[in-house]
């Protein structure tokens, strides 16, 4: 797995490149966009995928500055190629997710034993399968599961057009799309966000210090996620 | 090269084929050297792997078959009539071959999901949903491969010598057997590469899989699914089962080639 970063930095503009989870996809657009105004002589390469598939590309020696995974796993696993600390920054739930409307009349969490629904669940390889599967487990429910996505936005977008009646999602991707509906879960179960530096930098910590700033709050809190 | 004698090439034909080699070469080398030779057995033995090697095997071939039902005799008509829109025509059955497969995936998934053009009517009249089904898989492989079986039997038919038609047509054989004892026989090495390439791309097939038919060891997890899910958790597995994909490819691809597949 190689990384390109976009093009080379115009002159006088540095770049650093951010690898952020799926599920910060939209959050991280708008706080680079915000990063970048107020500090015009950075440029952001923004490479958004699933925590997992981050952490192996980081291990393969892709050049990356700053590292945001939806979990602590795959921080601790390039923990040696970290400089600084690992902070957590935003949090994270899961709800069930339904195609607006809830055709399927989704009620809880007991659905996911019906094997006449078509359900999804993430990969437990990644953030959001792992969280999913503590808490079904949690709940005592045995998931007949018809897909495992490899990231979270695959499933959404399946429960999007219909084609599943309900899926695991985070809370803040049914806040992102106007055709899935989200109901809560009752089992405390949260997943912690943590960002990182991986190459030292004054970019890169400015950066860091931008996420974990007010401006930077307000920007993950808009999108749903629950603040450390 | 030809096999009765060498030819005598340009030093640098020889250079950049060699360049060549090594863009597909180094690859398999890097695979080669990552693979835990010592667990190996442990690692293919795992159910995972064994159900995702049914299930690639199984929907490999019938992706074939289909492609081949319906590919070949799409082929004869493009190769053998003329009629308006035939470049479109053509144009749209190659299509697959430079669309993303995700694209495909998802295309398939608006026309033959439940909610889709197609599909709604399907799942309301018969109960069958194809999206996450081992025949959401086969359909799947059969999207991105039939382009391959059309472009290689179209391809010879147009450079067949038609005498030999016209001749058995003038001796009164009808247009059936003028096809079947004639025709395909004379572009059969053609037909054989068919089967092979459109087999390999369905072997090979990831994206289009996973956006129509999902993620299920058992069901919908064929090999190059198990790699990718096992590349993000247990890069061991992942390595272990690329090189079963690897070698069935190469096995039946190099047998094949040098038995029957001059053609290309």
């Amino acid at each position: 797995m190689v990384l390109m970063a976009c093009g080379a930095p115009s002159a006088g503009r540095s770049e650093i490149v951010v690898s952020a989870a799926s599920s910060l996809s939209d959050a991280f657009t708008e706080m680079a966009e915000a990063f970048e105004a107020s500090n015009p002589d950075v440029a952001i390469t923004l490479n958004v995928g699933g925590s997992s598939s981050l952490r192996e590309q980081i291990l393969e020696g892709a050049a990356v500055d700053v590292f945001a995974s939806a979990d602590s796993r795959n921080i601790e696993d390039v923990s040696g190629e970290l400089v600084g600390p690992a902070r957590v920054f935003a949090r994270n739930v899961l709800q069930i997710g339904v195609p607006s409307g809830n055709p399927a009349h989704v009620v809880g969490l007991e659905d996911f034993e019906r094997s006449d629904l078509l359900l999804g669940v993430c990969a437990n390889s990644i953030p959001c399968g792992d969280l999913a599967e503590r808490v079904l487990a949690a709940a005592g429910v045995e998931a007949v599961v018809d897909t495992y996505e490899p990231n979270v936005r695959a499933l959404l977008g399946k429960i999007e057009a219909g084609e599943l009646d309900a899926g695991l999602v985070y809370a803040t991707d049914v806040e992102s799309s106007a055709a899935v509906d989200g109901l809560s879960v009752n089992v405390a179960h949260v997943s912690d966000y943590l960002i990182a530096m991986l190459d030292e930098s004054s970019e890169a910590s400015a950066f860091i210090d931008f996420v974990l700033s007010d401006t930077g709050r307000q920007i993950l809190e808009r999108h749903g996620f629950v603040l450390p | 090269m030809s096999e009765r004698g060498q030819t005598r090439l340009p030093r640098a034909i020889y250079v950049a084929g060699a360049a060549g080699l090594a863009i597909v070469a180094v690859p398999m080398i890097g695979l080669l050297v990552r693979t835990p030779w010592s667990d190996l057995g442990g690692l293919l033995a795992s159910d995972v792997v064994v159900d995702a090697l049914r299930l690639s095997l199984l929907s490999s071939i019938a992706a074939t078959l289909v492609a081949a039902i319906v590919g070949i005799p799409l082929a004869i008509v493009l190769a053998r009539t003329d009629f308006p829109g035939r470049s479109l025509v053509r144009g749209l059955v190659l299509l697959p071959l430079v669309l993303p497969p995700v694209v495909g995936g998802a295309a398939l998934l608006f026309a033959l999901g439940r909610r889709g053009v197609v599909g709604g009517p399907i799942a309301d009249l018969t109960g069958l949903v194809l999206p996450f089904s081992t025949l959401g898989v086969v359909l799947a492989a059969t999207f991105v491969s039939l382009p391959f079986m059309v472009l290689t039997v179209e391809g010879s038919l147009r450079n067949l010598d038609r005498r030999y038609e016209g001749a058995a047509t003038s001796l009164g054989a009808t247009p059936w057997t003028v096809l079947r004892r004639v025709t395909l026989p004379m572009v059969l090495p053609s037909l054989i590469s068919g089967f092979v390439l459109t087999w390999a791309r369905a072997l090979g097939e990831f994206g289009a899989t996973i956006t129509f038919a999902g993620n299920l060891p058992g069901k919908t997890q064929t090999l190059p699914l198990a790699v990718y899910v096992a590349l993000e958790q247990d890069r061991d597995a992942a390595v272990a089962i690329s090189l079963v994909l690897v070698a069935i490819s190469l096995i039946v691809l190099v047998s094949l080639r040098d038995r029957w597949w001059r053609a290309l």
